[in-house]
Formats: structure tokens, sequence, C-alpha cells
């Protein structure tokens, strides 16, 4: 059914190996947390990020994507397992690993004694820079990441959207060899979620590497070469986008409202409709996935109904990262 | 994109540079350094209002209006045995609030913390900074206070200093306050600190030997005993003996007590620090 890690062909490249002839910039190898109290958040975790990706880790709340940046970031000590970042190992030589990283933490931590261009000043300066060349790289961040107006202000001052702008800007300042994004856009409007999306892009124009968490599966198949789908600590998938919707042998997704026994009709049409792959009750509402959609929805519509099924809505889409999510764990990614 | 890096080309965008602990360490005191001055305007008058009204009220207003105060020994003298206690108490409050009370707010729930500590530095030379930069703002503090309980009391304060005491004594005092500030800033939270006011920090300067020298609490022995294990009565009394004539604990208890507690505080502190930061 769907690709995992050990699955794939030894002789073609991997759809799970970082593109061929990249550098690795990220390697982890049965990367393990258990917290004190016995939850196990990561899992056995092996990675390898190429450099110039953008790689997604894609999960519902309490995934595991925060324990694993926190790992890969000095941050959350390993309960076993290896973490190496550009040929550094991370808690092996944490000080010299934090000068390859920039990371933008899921909560604003901003330096609040600060004004907007301080915090960008003292962290070039926190990284090596001499006076004149930590102001010229403010100067340039302000400028490029739209925040030269409010560079005098306070950052208690700023919106969620400028905010997060600034943690993105004061993370690449130092040009490091990887950026941690955990759920970038979480909390954003859509405005300020798209002009996000934007800085990203350009980013990974220019060449940064990338390993961003999300559970915004559209966010994940925007901007991510390749993504592992996680739950519960464990990579459930990992691929580009495309093989992940394509690993599922679905190529249509069908919506079904109905009154009555839900269950029952999702195993009706499971059982009646020619090409049905699975058929599952979420919020309410039939999954049908479907390979060969031809006369899908007519057939969905029959078949209903000469089962006593009154079909109230119906709605048909290509599958998305939340059809491979739903596929894998039977469950819906979405809060 | 913006100009390549200074120290990586532009093909190799990829290469952040190695820094080195020191560097990363002389800027983030640089960042204190910057924001205490910023501050001023709030540092001053939280430094020198306490000194200021505990030495007007005791040594100014009490002898003005026929208050005895200092028992047998007279106003004048209880003038020069407070100029020690107050630098001390001063020294102390420093402690906590240049470096526990930030530091509550750091680790606070968006945890500004998790930024600071991912400077190119050793997670353990993060918490020293940040008693060197504590230590700094507390000797600066007690230069401030200084001739405010000098020149305040109405009495004159009969100084006699004793530099080589002074110069091991005000160091030692301020890097302790300072460990100390470390050490509560890790144990509190936002939830707990104004516990750290009401049931820490109350009892050990009202019974620091701040208002009266050790050796006179020889006729309630067991307060005498007991206030052995509050740090602030050893800065008092060696602040004694490096700036006053007024009797004071001898030296050799003074100066061991003292490293001992900085040592123990920094070690306790940094541990702390070291486990909140990670988990
Ligand atoms: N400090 C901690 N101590 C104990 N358990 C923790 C700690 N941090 C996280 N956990 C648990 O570990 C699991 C993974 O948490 P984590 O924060 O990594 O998930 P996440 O994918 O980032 O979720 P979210 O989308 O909510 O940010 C959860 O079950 C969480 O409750
Ligand atoms: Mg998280």
């Amino acid at each position: 059914m769907s690709t995992t890690a050990s699955d794939a062909s030894e002789h073609a490249p991997r759809p799970s190996d970082p593109p061929p002839g990249a550098p690795e910039v990220i390697r982890t190898v049965g990367l393990t947390k258990v917290y004190p109290g016995g939850v196990t958040a990561v899992d056995r975790l092996d990675l390898v990020v190429g450099r110039g990706e953008i790689f997604g880790l894609l999960g519902p709340n309490g995934a595991g994507k925060t324990t694993t940046a926190g790992m890969l970031t000095t941050r959350v000590v390993p309960t076993s397992g290896s973490a190496h970042v550009g040929g550094v190992d991370v808690w092996a030589h944490p000080a010299r690993a934090k000068e390859l990283i920039g990371v933008v933490p899921q909560t604003n931590t901003l330096d609040r004694a600060l004004t907007v261009r301080d915090n960008l000043y003292f962290h070039g300066r926190f990284f090596g820079m001499s006076r004149a060349v930590a102001r010229r790289e403010t100067d340039d961040l302000l400028e490029r990441f739209k925040l030269t107006e409010r560079a005098a202000m306070p950052v208690l001052a700023l919106s969620g959207g400028m905010a997060q702008r600034l943690m993105v800007a004061r993370a690449v300042m130092h040009r490091p060899s990887v950026l941690f994004l955990d759920e970038p856009t979480a909390g954003l409007d859509p405005q300020s979620r798209i002009a996000m999306w934007e800085i990203l892009a350009d980013l990974h124009v220019d060449g940064q590497t990338i390993l961003l968490t999300t559970h915004y599966m559209e966010e994940a198949d925007q901007l991510c070469d390749r993504l592992a789908i996680i739950d519960h600590g464990r990579v459930l998938a990992l691929d580009t986008p495309e093989g992940l919707k394509r690993s599922t042998g679905i190529d249509t997704s069908v919506v079904v409202s109905a009154e009555g026994d839900l269950a029952a009709l999702a195993a009706l049409l499971d059982r009646e409709i020619d090409g049905s792959t699975s058929a599952r009750v979420l919020d309410g509402t039939v999954h049908l996935g479907v390979t060969g959609a031809e006369g899908v929805l007519p057939a969905v519509v029959q078949v209903a109904e000469r089962g006593g099924f009154r079909v109230t809505d119906l709605s048909i889409t290509e599958p998305t990262l939340e059809t491979v999510f739903i596929d894998l764990t039977g469950k819906d990614l979405r809060e | 994109m913006t100009a390549p890096a200074t120290t990586a080309p532009p093909d190799a965008p990829a290469t952040a540079r190695h820094v080195g602990s020191w560097v990363a360490f002389r800027a983030l005191l640089l960042r204190d350094g910057y924001v205490l001055r910023k501050n001023l305007r709030e540092f001053l008058p939280r430094t020198i209002l306490q000194p200021l009204l505990l030495v007007f009220v005791f040594t100014y207003v009490f002898p003005k209006i026929g208050q005895g105060i200092g028992g047998t020994a007279g106003a004048a003298d209880f003038s020069t045995m407070l100029v020690a206690g107050v630098l001390a108490s001063v020294i102390l409050f420093q402690g906590i609030q240049s470096v526990a009370l930030p530091m509550v707010q750091e680790f606070g729930f968006t945890r500004e913390i998790e930024d600071r500590v991912l400077a190119p530095l050793p997670l353990e030379l993060v918490g020293v900074e940040k008693i060197v930069a504590g230590a700094l703002q507390c000797l600066l503090s007690a230069l401030i206070v200084f001739p405010i309980a000098t020149f305040v009391p109405a009495t004159p304060v009969h100084l006699r200093l004793d530099w080589p005491v002074l110069l091991t004594i005000a160091p030692l005092a301020c890097v302790m306050s300072a460990a100390l500030g470390l050490l509560f800033g890790t144990l509190f939270d936002p939830r707990t600190v104004p516990l750290l006011f009401g049931i820490v920090v109350i009892p050990l300067t009202f019974l620091g030997c701040i208002y009266f020298p050790w050796a006179q609490l020889e006729s309630i022995r067991w307060l005498q005993v007991l206030v052995l294990v509050n740090p602030l009565v050893y800065m008092s009394e060696g602040f004694r003996a490096a700036l006053t004539p007024v009797p004071h604990m001898r030296l050799l208890a003074v100066y061991p007590v003292l490293l001992g507690f900085t040592v123990a505080f920094s070690a306790l502190g940094l541990r702390t620090f070291r486990n909140r930061v990670l988990s």
C-alpha cells in the first residue's frame, strides 16, 4: 500500500533518500525520546536531509514534531540514537552545532527587552559579527523582511505575522547550514501565512536547507520537497508529496454526506463501488477512496439509495496529503 | 538576496562560520550592558530608593526626633554600623533584581530563554554570563549607594577603609549574590515569584545583621547561631571589616564561608539552569 522507507526498491534511488549528489545536512539514526513519565514522543527516527531541501515533518498535535526539532537543535536530550547536523554530532558538540543551525521555535522567543532592530543586531553579535557587519546585515534583513518601518519598535508591538518574519530573519542572519521552523504559520491569518510561504520559497531558491514541522497539509504539499508523515513519534511514510499521494493507490476521493447509519453506508459503498480502495466514517461523512473515477458519482448515489440512504451532499476531490494521512491512520489530520 | 556573507563565498551559502565561545560570551555581556543602559531610568530608582529610605529614617529622622536607636552604642556609632549592612543588602537585592527576576520572565510561558541558549557557546557559559553580568550590576549599585549611606545620616559616619579587604570582599559578595540570583531565578516561576520576596528575601534581610553587628546577638544565643546559615550575615560583617572600625566577625570565618556559598550557589544555579533549559 504505502511506500515506507524500508520497502522501496534497492536499485533505483529511493524516494526516501535525499537528492543524489547533495551533501547530507541532517542525519538521525534511531533517534528516540522518552520523556520522564514514560511518554515515547519520538520513536527510532531515521532521517537524512540533503543540502538545499525543504523537508517537512507532517503530523497531528502531539505527534513528536517539536521534540524531534528539539533533539536536533540542542534543546531536548535524546534518550537514545544519534543526531548529526552539518556533519557535527549535536550532542557531542552542542556549541559547535549551534553555529550551524538557525531556529524558529513554536513560541515567540524574541528578546522583549530589545527593539526589532536590536533583536537582529545582537543576534549578529552573538554569532561573531563585528559592529559594522552586524549593522549592515541588520539593515539588509529589515529591508528584505519588510520590517524597516518597525525597526525602532519594541517587539511586543509587532503583530503575529511580523513577529514571525522577524524570527525567521533572525534565524537566517548567521547563514545557518540548516534552518529549523517549528509550525511557522500556526496561528497566522491566511494573508500572513501566504507571505510566510513566499519567504520560505525565496529562501529555498537561495539554497537554504530547511526542516519544517507542520500540521497543515497544504503547507507541506506546497513547500516541501520531501516529507515524513509522523504520528505517535513514528514515521508512517516518507516520500515526495506526489509520491505519497500516488502511494495510496487512490486517484479520487469521494465524500458522502447522508442520513442514517454511516458505518453501514461505508461498508455498502466499499462493497458495491467498482475500484473502491477504502471507506471510512470521519466527521459525520463517509470518505471513499476510489481508483478509476469514471462515473463514480452517479454510481454512489444509486448504490446509496438502493440501500435506503438519502444522500444529502456529495463531493469529489483529488487525493491530498489528508487522504494519505487518513489512509495511513484511519483518522483525520485536522485539530 | 542580501549581500554575500562576510565569510562564506556566494556559492556556499550553507557554511556558518566558527565563532568561538568567548566571542559569544562577550556579546551576551554586551547585550546585558546595553539593556541596563537603556533601562537606567528604572535601574537607578529601584537601586537607590530602598537604601535611601532606610538610611534616612534610621540615621536622620530618628536622631532628629530624639528616638533612641542603636542601643547603648549611640546614634553616631549606629550610622557607622549601618553603612556596611546597607551595602550588603543592596548587593543581595541587586543580585535578585538583575538576575533572578529577568530569568523568571525568560523562563516564562513563551520561553524566551530558548533563544538565548541558542547562542553558540556551551549552555553552562550562558549561565556563567548571567552571573558575571549580575555581579557587575551588584558592584555598580554598591558604588551608587555608598555615598548615600555615608553622607545622608545626621550624625557623622566614621569610615576606616581596609583596601585589601574591601577589594576582595566586594567582588566576592557580588558574585555570590548574582549566583544566588541565578539559583532563585531557575527555582521560581512567574506564579511563585512573589513568594521569593515574601518568604525568602525578607527574612534574609531582617536577619542578615544589617541593623546590628553579629557579635551583639550574643545575648540571644540561639538567634546568633541560627543566623549563621544566612549568607547576608557574612556579607554585612565582611563590609564592616572593610569599611569601619566597628567590631566584626573574624575574617577567617567570613572569607571561607562566603567563598563556600559562592561555589555552592553557582554550582546549584548552573545545574538547575541546565535542567530547566533542557528537557
Ligand atoms: N517536556 C515534556 N515532558 C513530558 N512530555 C512531553 C514534554 N514535551 C512533550 N511531551 C509529550 O510528548 C509528545 C510529543 O510532543 P511534541 O510537543 O513533540 O508534539 P508536537 O508534534 O510538536 O505537537 P504540537 O502540534 O502540539 O506542537 C506529546 O505526547 C507530549 O505530551
Ligand atoms: Mg509542537
